[in-house]
């Protein structure tokens, strides 16, 4: 595999068009990018990040000479794998690449422009553009927050990002972290987190895990599933970790940083019971809701989405990964939430097709390996539906939040606030409460606040969930000097 | 499983040399490879920007480049996402008070 530090590449990386790109380097777009090149399709594989694995198989930095990074992971054999077939392919691995949009190139639907700007942080600022032919979408999720009072104290962080700190920094927030909101991931995060030597006093669920019951068909066609919540199950027992579900942190204490979380019961739309707060120490909260597919760059060029069971919005995908708009397919979470196992799957299914259009060869699609990964794929939606329905948020959650409470973290717009907006301005949707109160203008572009003040602004008794996907503009903030540099007319030149 | 083992200790952690760094003023150890966030919470640092209208204390949230909440001032520069931008000697990190947009197409 060619492949050396992003703003070294020698800049024959961005001439010729390849066959595919691939956009994310997780499970899905690793899978996708080394099955399409061992096909025969030339490949570039773009991320952020300085290394490939994405947030299932986030790895300490080289320098920090970990001997046993698996000891943080599960399944870690099928990584290792994925590492010595891409080392072994001549995919062009791009780290430190950030994309911040794919615009159509001079050919139209035939041939795509991936435009990047490249550092650590995206501030290298030097713009880079990769043409393809096809593009694989395998830009992960990102966690949804729902916020309440004290969240944005310091110590309170995001559940999957305490993990992707402690997987990729060895680091930890605090000594005593409670691991509260919704979804599976909570559990696994709650495992490291005790395994690195935290003490975790509990993990806050707001839904039950009767949900799972009610499809025990799903269940039983995914054992590895059992088996890993089995894993995790075990590994809370063994620290002494206690699981209380139907239950929410409603209050967070402290004043520099966190020093205790009140912990509510919740009825079954997640409303705060009365009288039912207990007040837990701890030093750290690492919280999230489950989590929310990153579609913006697919959205931008008008792909369809779908409505997820719980309420978010995934890209509408075609037996073989494809989206509503030919030549662009994607794979993993992109698609909907369900796990590294069913991001692999599709990766695998997505770099098969892209190579059996690039090459004219459309038998490739129809071979027994492609047959089963589709059945496989397909019964890992179905486990991932059932999963999503169960941790749907419910309505009540809006009682956690007073006022003063902060919904946007960059513009510091309270409740409050939005409230206003929505019961004095009339506002009913989340794009009229962001012109009135500037609620998802900050930096973050409403990724953090976005599902929060779409609930807010449908109001009382409406749906718990946004109404409509969100559109941003850039999938990364990008310095103005690079749209600036960008000549419309030469979408598919060389930069600079 | 032992209660006092540390993250380093998981995964058999042998680090090349730390080096130093100084946090407005005060001189921390960081390791190679660590971003400027990880090297700050081992330092049980959880605050490093202020915000622009309630001057409150912020830092790292969603850990993966997302939520820009860990905005700190490295060696001058404001605005870099600790939590992607590795620790390097001699890094002076500050905290970063206040604005925010300063030419970014948002
Ligand atoms: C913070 C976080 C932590 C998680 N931790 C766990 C866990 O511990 N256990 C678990 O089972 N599941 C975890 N998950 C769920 C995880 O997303 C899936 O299990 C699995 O990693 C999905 O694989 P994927 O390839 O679809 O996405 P990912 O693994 O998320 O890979 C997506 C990749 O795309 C890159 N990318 C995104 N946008 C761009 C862009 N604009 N330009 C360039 N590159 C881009 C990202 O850097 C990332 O490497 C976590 C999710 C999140 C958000
Ligand atoms: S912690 Fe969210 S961007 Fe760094």
């Amino acid at each position: 595999m060619p492949d050396s530090p992003s703003d070294e590449r020698a800049d024959d990386a961005y001439g010729a068009p390849y066959d595919l790109a691939v956009i994310g380097a997780g499970c899905a777009g690793l899978t996708g990018a080394v099955t399409a090149s061992e096909l025969g399709l030339s490949v570039a594989l773009l991320d952020t990040s300085g290394q490939v694995g994405g947030q299932f198989y986030r790895t300490p930095a080289p320098a920090l000479g970990a001997v046993r990074p698996e000891a943080l992971h599960h399944d870690w054999s099928a990584f290792a794998d994925l590492r010595r077939r891409l080392e072994a392919s001549a995919v062009v691995h791009l780290a430190g690449h950030h994309v911040w949009t794919v615009a159509r190139g001079s050919e139209g639907d035939t041939e795509w422009v991936v435009h990047a700007v490249t550092g650590v942080d995206g501030c290298g600022e030097r713009p880079v553009r990769v043409r393809a032919r096809t593009v694989l979408l395998a830009t992960g999720a990102s966690e949804r927050q729902l916020p309440f009072p004290g969240w944005t104290l310091p110590g309170v962080v995001g559940a999957g990002g305490a993990q992707a700190m402690l997987k990729s920094g060895l680091v930890l927030p605090g000594r005593r972290v409670v691991v509260a909101g919704s979804g599976p991931l909570l559990l696994a995060v709650a495992s490291s987190l005790a395994a690195a030597g935290a003490r975790v006093p509990a993990v806050v669920e707001a839904s039950g895990y009767l949900g799972y019951a009610r499809r025990p068909g799903a269940l039983a066609a995914n054992p590895h599933k059992l088996a890993e919540a089995l894993v995790h199950g075990a590994a809370l027992l063994r620290h002494g970790v206690r699981l209380r579900t139907r239950s929410a942190v409603t209050r967070v204490h402290g004043t520099a940083r966190v020093e205790a979380v009140t912990v509510s019961r919740v009825d079954r739309d997640w409303r705060p019971v009365q009288g039912t707060g207990r007040r837990i120490a701890c030093d750290a909260l690492a919280v999230g809701h489950g989590l929310v597919p990153q579609t913006e760059l697919a959205t931008s060029l008008g792909c369809a989405t779908r409505r997820t069971p719980d309420g978010t919005y995934a890209l509408e995908l075609d037996g073989l990964q494809e989206t509503s708009v030919p030549g662009l397919w994607a794979a993993g979470e992109t698609g909907g939430i369900g796990g590294a196992q069913l991001a692999r799957t599709e990766g695998a299914i997505a770099g098969t097709a892209a190579a059996a259009r690039v090459l004219g060869q459309p038998a490739l699609t129809r071979s027994r390996r492609v047959r089963e990964l589709r059945r496989r794929r397909d019964r890992m939606r179905a486990f991932a539906d059932t999963m999503a329905a169960a941790h749907v948020p419910g309505p009540g959650w809006v009682q956690w939040l007073n006022d003063a409470t902060d919904v946007c973290r960059c513009e510091e717009v309270t409740a409050g606030a939005i409230r206003e907006a929505v019961a004095d301005y009339g506002a009913r949707d989340a794009r009229t409460v962001k012109l009135l109160t500037r609620a998802g203008m900050g930096w973050c572009q409403g990724r953090m606040c976005g599902a929060a003040v779409a609930c807010l602004a449908a109001g009382p008794g409406a749906a718990s969930v946004p109404p409509s996907p969100e559109r941003r503009p850039l999938a990364v903030p990008v310095p103005l000097g690079v749209l600036g540099a960008l000549d419309p007319d030469e979408a598919d030149g060389p930069v600079s | 499983m032992a209660r006092d083992r540390s993250p380093a200790e998981l995964v058999g952690a042998a680090p090349e040399d730390p080096f130093e760094i100084s946090f407005d003023g005060r001189t921390l150890t960081a390791l190679p490879g660590q971003s400027v966030a990880a090297a700050l919470w081992s330092a049980g640092i959880l605050a490093w920007r202020t915000t622009r209208h309630g001057g409150r204390a912020r830092g790292a949230f969603c850990g993966i480049g997302q939520c820009y909440d860990c905005l700190a001032t490295i060696n001058d520069r404001p605005n870099r996402r600790a939590c992607l931008v590795p620790a390097r000697p001699g890094d002076t990190i500050t905290t970063q008070e206040g604005h925010g947009h300063a030419g970014l197409a948002v």
